[in-house]
């Protein structure tokens, strides 16, 4: 008996937006000049807060933080695909999906100052908290895509998450149980190609992770994750499939991180200086605005307005935060239950009556 | 009300609140066509179909993961782990994200989901399946244990589990599961968890067990003058009749079916001394299995407590 070939796959890559800023029409996704101005300022914002949060922290205003320099295109395009009803569910690194949701800015700042309310997702968003350990978050969002689908309802729930995640366990048993279940989920990879500092050939033997979806029976796309309209189109199209009864998708973001992995962190120590710079040249919001100038969106009048505007917003924000102030010691006790257990109402009356000493 | 065995009632229990709520929601390894490996689930799949009786893949984290974010959607998931000592690969999802998702999201978003599991020795399995390491659980802030001790309490205390705001480890005594048949309501009814029930009512000693053990624990107390309470939940435990029963009797011994070291005696243990300690007329004692790691099932009936060693405890703790 001769052997058969009884499957064979291939993997797909998306570029649409190129480094000159010139675009392939036929690629392109159905975005107005308005959508994409949108896009851009939000790119603007999320960098914005990202450079002030690295100076606070700095200042020692800010906790531990954890920049998403260079991957504005990645996240902000992917966020602004979906809605308002779909369920999100971020890593570490996601300001810049957070931010494009609409997520509170000054809750952010909270976040990254170490107060839990910074992670109360407001009402009308469905933002999970930041999911500290890496990929564990990734069986929820499919937990919530089932859900949705017993419940009939058309959404999907969104899963964010890095190149190191996909070494991990949870990231199998949630690709596998989406794939059986045939669940509404979108995982959008931030290909940044390092985990700290064990680069993308130490996380996987795989030419492509996207390749990794085929194994579990959906479709994984690698787009060039420093484009944005790649990155919308993909993730839109996945968002519409999940939503349509498709089944689950795979986003590889092949990105770059420009900066180190944490504030606690020193990549000098393990990638080359002229890597950085190359991928510097790849910057996905001057790649962005090359083509908005080409096509008549931009003016030195717009991005001055912009600039403006996005440092008013961040400032107002921490300013806000500022205000706010320490949260209350007693928010020590009041989230463990939803009713304390006696031990804990005792505890707390203790702490209480010891002025929280 | 007829009699009838844990299995039984653990399953009118699921019957009933599948009926009565769309929300919930049972998922496992085999929960579905095959009724579950004891038969817990059985007839579930057949009356509430295949979206609410879920066979998930081979896939601890899987299971639990998912039912967080399905209890965070507004489901409640009843996800059931086939033995025990195969939860630690899903000890992540437990102790990193169902226990700390209300407070982590400031109680926006919840997590009422139930992690049902058969645990303990004396059937006679392979290795990894009689494990009883229930003060993991009971160590996680945001994280309650219920430990049904026979068929009444097991429906009970599943009915208030499955409706309880907050996730729920809920283990089942495997030894138990068709050892005693008892008087079940038809009706539903709740068993509050963080209570305790005094399993009988005496004055001279005060006798704490829960689940597997609780049944040895009334046998070895026969003779003597003995207040046993069942704990029935470790997170939140009750203390107050604890107290209330060593302040009573002046004396008491705590059985528990895991290794002694950490286990959960000790903290009912320390919580005596903490707090009852001028009614004692001498030490609390707590009679549990060695710390060693657990036998095959050649030895495990001497590892686990039986009644003689309860007995004798109870004899020592009388002289004094």
């Amino acid at each position: 008996m001769p052997e058969k070939r009884i499957e064979s796959f291939d993997v797909k890559r998306l570029e649409i937006l190129d480094e000159e800023g010139s675009v392939d029409k036929t690629l392109m996704p159905a975005l107005s000049g308005e959508e994409i101005k949108s896009i851009y300022e939000m790119m603007l914002l999320s960098r914005a807060f990202d450079e002030r949060a690295l100076s606070l922290q700095r200042e020692g205003r800010l906790g531990t933080y954890a920049s998403i320099r260079g991957q504005e295109a990645a996240q902000v395009a992917s966020a602004f695909a979906a809605e308002k009803s779909d369920w999100i569910f971020p890593s570490f690194r996601e300001t810049g999906v957070q931010i494009a949701l609409g997520y509170p800015i000054y809750m952010l700042f909270q976040y990254w100052s170490g107060d839990e309310r910074g992670m109360k997702c407001p009402d009308g968003l469905n933002v999970f908290p930041i999911c500290v350990p890496v990929g564990t978050h990734l069986p929820h969002a499919v937990g919530a895509a089932i859900a949705m689908k017993i419940r009939k309802e058309k959404k999907a729930a969104i899963a964010y998450f890095g190149d190191g995640a996909t070494s991990k366990g949870d990231f199998h048993e949630a690709f596998n149980l989406a794939g059986v279940f045939s669940a509404p989920a979108v995982f959008i990879c931030q290909n940044n190609q390092y985990a700290i500092s064990v680069p993308l050939s130490r996380q996987t033997a795989s030419s492509t992770l996207a390749q990794k979806a085929i194994a579990y029976g959906f479709t994984g796309l690698q787009v060039d994750g420093n484009d944005v309209f790649a990155v919308y189109k993909a993730a839109r199209e996945a968002m519409e499939k999940a939503k349509q009864g498709g089944g689950p998708s795979f986003i590889e973001c092949f990105t770059y991180r420009l900066a180190d992995h944490t504030t606690a962190d020193d990549s000098t120590r393990y990638r080359p200086v002229e890597e950085v710079e190359k991928w510097r040249g790849r910057d996905p919001v001057k790649r962005l605005r090359l083509y908005m100038e080409k096509e008549g969106l931009f003016s030195e009048e717009f991005q001055r307005h912009l600039e403006e505007k996005v440092q008013k917003t961040i400032e107002e924000a921490f300013r806000k935060m500022e205000e706010i102030g320490h949260p209350p010691l007693s928010g020590m006790f009041a989230y463990t239950f939803k009713k304390p257990s006696p031990m804990e109402a005792q505890q707390m009356k203790e702490f209480l009556s010891d002025g929280g000493g | 009300m007829a009699a009838v065995n844990m299995v039984k009632a653990l399953n009118m229990a699921l019957h009933q609140e599948m009926e009565k709520d769309p929300s919930v929601v049972v998922m496992g390894e085999d929960v579905g066509v095959d009724g579950g490996v004891f038969r817990v689930t059985e007839g579930l799949l057949e009356k509430f179909g295949a979206e609410r009786t879920i066979d998930t893949p081979l896939s601890e984290t899987g299971i639990i993961g998912a039912a967080i974010g399905m209890a965070a959607y507004g489901l409640l998931p009843v996800a059931e782990i086939q033995f025990m000592g195969f939860i630690y690969g899903a000890f992540d999802q437990i102790a990193n994200h169902a226990s700390r998702l209300r407070s982590r999201s400031r109680g926006r978003f919840t997590c009422p989901l139930v992690i049902r599991t058969p645990y303990g020795a004396g059937i006679k399995a392979l290795e990894i399946h009689s494990e009883s390491t229930e003060a993991f659980f009971a160590h996680i802030p945001g994280l309650k244990v219920a430990v049904p001790s026979g068929p009444y309490t097991a429906k009970g205390l599943l009915r208030s589990a499955i409706h309880d705001p907050d996730p729920v480890i809920f283990l089942e005594p495997t030894r138990l599961y068709r050892m005693i048949r008892e008087e079940v309501p038809e009706e539903q009814y709740a068993i509050p968890l963080g209570r305790a029930r005094k399993a009988r009512e005496g004055k001279a000693i005060t006798l704490v067990a829960w689940g597997s053990m609780l049944q040895r624990t009334m046998k070895a107390a026969d003779g003597f003058d003995a207040d046993v309470i069942d704990l029935m939940s470790l997170s939140p435990w009750d203390a107050e009749m604890v107290l209330g029963s060593v302040r009573k009797t002046g004396r008491a011994v705590i059985v528990q079916e895991a290794p002694k070291t950490c286990g959960f005696a000790s903290e009912i243990a320390a919580t005596i001394a903490e707090d009852a300690i001028a009614y004692l007329r001498g030490p609390v004692l707590r009679v549990a299995a060695y710390d060693v790691v657990l036998p095959f099932s050649k030895l495990e009936d001497y590892y686990m407590p039986g009644i003689e060693r309860i007995k004798n405890k109870i004899e020592e703790a009388m002289r004094y």
